[in-house]
């Protein structure tokens, strides 16, 4: 499969990565060339075979519905670029 | 002292030979003398380590503590620690310091290591090379012109060059085998589940798992003995008892210790595609495992030649979602102009992350975007289902499977990191352990024409670690490749 331009620019935008100009054509490259590998899996027959999505078939276990942590907010904030007020700052999203 | 095995290590530091600040302190100048040529450490904190290893001598004067207590040992830079630094080898984290413990870290911990400090690796741990990190290639020690591998590279270059006795890797399709093979050290992915991802920075969830590195199988069964144990917070962590993986190390069986053990030789893992001087070596290891008392049987994987592009589905479609917690908002990296808050992100996330990163993500996006679900991420987990097939009826006629852990030793830094699909190749025999979950180590076996090192690998089926450890621990009773020192680490 051959990966567009707009392909890349697509992506790239449902990724949040930004792809200037000067290397959109190296990433579309490479992406046709990974493509090219992934594309083995067309001629695979897997009529009525279950997908596995992990390696143990085990459930995930319930833990009981009770607060086992304490509230580490204040350290987790340390952490971040911009707070203020115990909030995590960020530009404007609404006018 | 550097040159002994922890097993080796411990003993001394028992017998009162040496203390673990003395041991603590050779191998910190080892690394000050060292490291500067191999770039396998992102950090390292002197002062921290003294302090473990002080606490750990005063364990040791009472008669307590176990065979780890005062070893000291390295984690790979993806594992976070509390009070140093974790940086992924990316950018977007180079200035990040987790408040808790990754499980492993903590068992560690208190089993008595003494952390020395973070390994290099690829950056959040994509990649076959340790080419990729922001904090530069790591050099592999058998030739400083060559890569050790990857993605845990650093671990696997400190411990070929005796800058640790052991440490930490993580492996989501090679990552430990693979570097343990190219730099001359054993290295084990346990059973999906075993060790607990707790606080293991998350690539692909379905596959990474945590493991040891060691220059001895026997210390490999301590490291991993200590690492393993439930962690109800990490839902994929497996409740079950905890094991010793040293228990059959030590039973005396005679010249066959390897009787009545089947070793399946898949007709997929020779032949076209792997280099002469690796087929000779593993063909040497085999005749050494037959005359240790085990039989060979032939196998056929007809669906393992799929791993490679089912792992570059399922694991970038992963790695997307995980990496998207990167967005310059809670931590990490931010950029420092933007117009808006999407504009934010999307430079946020082009200046923290490298190419190969950015590659997979997008990768990831594609496969899981409206109307590509069903055609690449689905089809892929029932590929994967086909391979695992392929290894469960494997299991039923022998014990472990036996091979190379990679075509070729070692390549030149530079020589396949501009092809991405040329290094993906390099993954060919790793990758089924992955997406089957089960368990598989390399050790040492030879060398290749340039001096290279070449890696064996054993698989097994889920939970048969300490089976594979019994084997390979067989095999270096009678051979001396895990003991071959690099030239640059003898002084």
């Amino acid at each position: 499969m051959t990966i567009s331009l707009d392909d890349v620019y697509r992506i790239a935008h449902l990724a949040r990565v930004e792809i200037d100009a000067a290397h959109a054509e190296e990433v579309r490259t490479k992406l046709t060339s990974i493509f090219g590998l992934i594309d083995e899996l067309a001629a695979v027959d897997t009529t009525g075979v279950e997908p596995m999505a992990h390696a143990q078939d085990a459930s995930l276990p319930l833990r009981a519905d009770a607060v086992g942590e304490p509230d580490l907010s204040a350290r987790y904030r340390k952490l971040a670029p911009a707070v203020e007020d115990g909030l995590y700052l960020v530009p404007k999203v609404i006018e | 002292m550097f040159d002994a095995s922890i097993a080796e290590m411990s003993a001394s530091l028992r017998a009162k030979r040496f203390s673990s600040v003395e041991l603590t302190r050779e191998l910190l100048a080892r690394i000050d003398a060292l490291d500067g040529k191999l770039n396998t450490f992102i950090t390292v904190d002197p002062a921290r380590a003294v302090d473990d290893a002080e606490a750990a001598d005063a364990v040791i004067a009472k008669g307590d503590g176990g065979p780890l207590t005062g070893i000291p040992i390295a984690h790979k830079d993806i594992l976070v620690t509390a009070g140093m630094r974790t940086t992924c080898g990316s950018r977007m984290l180079a200035d990040y310091t987790s408040p808790f413990d990754a499980h492993v870290v903590d068992r560690l911990a208190r089993a008595g290591t003494v952390l020395v400090g973070k390994t290099n690796m690829d950056e959040f741990a994509m990649g076959s090379s340790s080419e990729t990190s922001y904090f530069g290639s790591v050099k592999n020690p058998w030739n400083l012109a060559y890569v050790p591998g990857g993605s845990s590279g650093g671990t696997a270059a400190a411990v070929a060059a005796r800058l640790v006795a052991g440490g930490t890797g993580t492996d989501t399709g090679g990552s430990i085998r693979q570097p343990a093979a190219m730099s001359g050290v054993c290295g084990l992915k346990p059973t999906y589940g075993v060790c607990s991802r707790y606080g293991l920075v998350a690539f692909a969830s379905s596959l990474d798992q945590a493991g040891p590195f060691a220059r001895t199988a026997q210390d490999l069964a301590l490291l991993l003995s200590a690492m393993a144990g439930h962690d109800p917070r990490d839902s994929t962590s497996l409740d079950r008892p905890v094991e010793d993986y040293s228990r059959f190390l030590g039973a005396e069986r005679g010249a066959k210790p390897l009787s009545g053990i089947r070793i399946g030789l898949p007709a997929e893992y020779s032949g076209a595609g792997i280099d002469g001087d690796v087929s000779k070596s593993i063909g040497e290891a085999l005749d050494v495992l037959r005359t240790l008392g085990a039989v060979t049987v032939d196998l056929a994987l007809p669906n393992v030649k799929l791993s490679i592009p089912v792992y570059y589905v399922i694991a970038p479609a992963e790695a997307s979602s995980n990496l998207s917690r990167f967005d310059g908002v809670r931590y990490g990296h931010r950029a420092a102009a933007y117009s808006d808050l999407a504009d934010m992100y999307a430079k946020t996330r082009a200046e923290g992350f490298g190419a190969e990163v950015k590659r997979r993500i997008l990768v990831g996006t594609y496969v899981l975007s409206h109307g590509y679900y069903d055609a690449y991420y689905l089809k892929a987990q029932k590929v994967r289902r086909l391979i695992a097939e392929d290894f469960r009826a494997a299991y039923a006629k022998c014990d472990a499977i036996a091979g190379p852990t990679a075509p070729t030793a070692a390549f030149r830094i530079g020589a396949k990191s501009d092809n991405p699909v040329e290094m993906y190749l390099n993954d060919i025999f790793t990758i089924a352990a992955n997406l089957t979950g089960s368990p598989a180590l390399s050790i040492p076996c030879g060398f290749d024409r340039n001096g290279l090192p070449i890696g064996l690998q054993l698989q097994g089926a889920a939970f048969t670690e300490a089976r594979l450890l019994d084997i390979a621990h067989r095999f270096q009773q009678v051979t001396d490749w895990h003991r071959r020192i690099p030239a640059m680490a003898t002084a």
